[in-house]
């Protein structure tokens, strides 16, 4: 690797010491400005501790980060043998909105996925970050990480951004994987200073997250079968829609649908878009005969 | 330094000592076939490996010492993955790794006292098989464009031989398994005679791997347990038919037509190395490596 613009010089050396198979503990030492979130020293030797932005605190730089764009609802739930992640498409900047056709959940590895809300830049940068660190794990030391050991790193990750959270750069992601031993899917959720918190059959994050919680609450059942549970996921994310502004529905005129993504024994799969339109279209079409969606019994019956 | 030693001593002792500590090893051959490009080596251990990925579409041999390769092949993965994360995926390519191998190698040769005893092959699939590239990089960091195939490691020049007479283009996975064991058995020196040693590489004693053209993302894949058993099965009752048969006489013209370009060019490069090597007795007879100073001078041009 050559210099850098700014004249000094990184070592070839840096590739073949012996270290712990982290890429992000990596790029840490060898290239901090790699990393997202304003972490470490910029050209010129401006130190910017914690995080900080260039050119404002909190007081200048306030209107500019809220302003923004950020990403709006997750929405996870474990199904039998598996579990489904899927995200509506909307990113919001302030009160405009930014983009109608982003995509907020990814495949991280081939057992496991995530979904990012907060601010959409440095999500990105952590989705991309985060796969390259599963894999050069794989590639290092020839197996995967194991669930519980991504999710812990995630949460270092997560951590180390608390700098630019404080400045209003906060992204938080839902975690999904399959563990491959026990046959089942699990969930963790994070908060701006790490985590992993493991969550139980459902979890939603995101500004839309307290009406998609409600409602998966009420359509939830232990041992969904795979495509039950994409159609509840898809039933919260209408909810969601439709009490939060920065939450977007299924857009029929433009074709745009949940990004919706199962992990299963056979690995990750996103479920392809026409496939994605017929849940949205069978939810539409029964918010037209019940706008609020489908009824939950009043009483428990046993 | 207690005394002086000349540099030209100094460069040819080193290129002696990394030369035999590859000529110890066993021989390797990664080659093209219709889906993608086939790696095999002999490799007892289903743990410690002498292929591996590098990236989504780049995959890595080696022979030599295991602690050396082991170290080059991290820092190709770090490289790599740099590279990836900092630009984009489709920016790395076997040709930027191959040279940051060769930049590496060649500083490890020029400075430090002890030279790695590897030799390496980087191995790019493309979309279409004229996109396929295969580098081998040698212990002082030279680098050889090798199309089509390559043999690399101890007896590399009689499996050279071997796979350029059963190599041709657009073999099936099965053929090119067949040409490659065939290849590897006449480099082995437990069985001079080639008689029956290519039933002797059995699925535990071999490492193979692809790189698949058709996979998306990454197409590296590891062959073993049932699959690589049938594979190997298959392969021997295609390779039996046209072994001595004509078949096999016009598959070997037209790969040595297709190779005449590069052997050319290989020779060229390394005429005092082939003179040299023909003089030796067959190193395949004895485990003994061959000695002496690299015959273009100093310069360590690679003659494995």
């Amino acid at each position: 690797m050559g210099g850098n613009f700014d004249g000094t010089v990184r070592q070839p050396a840096a590739f073949m010491t012996a270290r712990i198979p982290s890429f992000t503990d990596f790029l840490t030492t060898y290239a901090p400005d790699l990393l997202p979130g304003f972490r470490g020293s910029l050209p010129g030797g401006l130190m910017l501790p914690g995080g900080t932005l260039p050119g404002g605190g909190p007081a200048g730089g306030g209107e500019l980060v809220k302003n923004l764009p950020h990403a709006t609802t997750i929405v996870a739930a474990t199904c039998e043998r598996g579990v489904v992640l899927a995200g509506d498409r909307r990113s919001t900047a302030g009160n405009m909105i930014a983009k109608r056709d982003v995509e907020k959940v990814f495949r991280s590895d081939e057992f496991s996925a995530m979904g990012i809300a907060g601010v959409a830049s440095v999500g990105l940068e952590f989705v991309r970050l985060f796969q390259v660190e599963l894999e050069h794990y794989e590639k290092m030391e020839g197996r995967s990480l194991s669930l519980e050991g991504k999710a812990n790193r995630l949460a270092t990750m997560i951590r180390g951004n608390i700098g630019g959270a404080m400045q209003g750069l906060a992204v938080v992601p839902l975690f999904v994987g399959y563990e491959e031993e026990s046959g089942t899917g699990r969930i963790f959720s994070y908060d701006v200073a790490g985590g992993p918190y493991e969550e139980h059959r459902f979890h939603s994050i995101g500004s839309g997250s307290v009406f998609a919680k409600s409602s998966l609450k009420k359509l939830y059942h232990d041992d969904m079968q795979v495509q039950d549970a994409v159609l509840a996921c898809v039933q919260a994310l209408y909810d969601a829609a439709d009490d939060d502004s920065a939450t977007g529905g299924p857009d029929l005129t433009r074709r745009i649908f949940p990004v919706i993504a199962t992990i299963t024994e056979d690995g990750f799969r996103r479920v392809p878009d026409a496939e994605s339109g017929e849940y949205a279209e069978q939810v539409v079409a029964g918010r037209m005969r019940s706008p609020d969606g489908p009824l939950a019994p009043l009483r428990t019956n046993r | 330094m207690p005394f002086y030693v000349s540099p030209e001593q100094a460069m040819r002792d080193k290129a002696d000592y990394a030369r035999k500590g590859v000529a110890r090893s066993r021989s390797s051959v990664v080659l093209q076939y219709a889906g993608g490009i086939l790696m095999v080596t002999p490799n007892a251990s289903s743990v410690l490996h002498k292929i591996s990925e590098l990236y989504d579409r780049i995959a890595f041999a080696a022979v030599g010492r295991y602690n050396e390769y082991e170290t080059l092949r991290k820092a190709g993965v770090t490289y790599a993955d740099v590279t990836g994360y900092q630009f984009d995926r489709g920016d790395v390519t076997a040709r930027g790794v191959a040279n940051w191998y060769a930049q590496t190698l060649g500083g490890i040769a020029t400075e430090s006292i002890k030279p790695y005893e590897v030799e390496i092959v980087v191995a790019e699939v493309g979309a279409q098989p004229d996109a396929d590239q295969i580098y081998r990089i040698t212990w002082d960091g030279s680098v050889t464009d090798e199309p089509g195939f390559v043999a690399f490691g101890g007896q590399a020049d009689q499996v050279a031989a071997q796979l350029k007479e059963r190599f041709s283009d657009g073999m099936s996975l099965a053929e090119a398994l067949g040409a490659a064991l065939a290849a590897l058995a006449a480099g082995s020196p437990a069985a001079p005679g080639g008689n029956g040693d290519q039933a002797g590489l059995t699925e535990a004693q071999l490492e193979v791997a692809i790189l698949d053209r058709a996979r998306a993302h990454r197409t590296f894949r590891r062959l073993r347990g049932a699959r690589l058993e049938e594979l190997l099965t298959e392969s021997r009752d295609s390779d039996s038919g046209p072994a001595d048969g004509p078949a096999a006489a016009e598959g070997a013209e037209s790969a040595q037509g297709a190779e005449s370009a590069q052997a050319a060019e290989s020779a060229q490069a390394a005429e005092p190395a082939a003179q040299e090597e023909g003089s030796k007795p067959a190193p395949g007879a004895s485990d003994e490596p061959p000695t002496g100073p690299a015959p273009g001078g100093v310069d360590g041009a690679p003659r494995l």
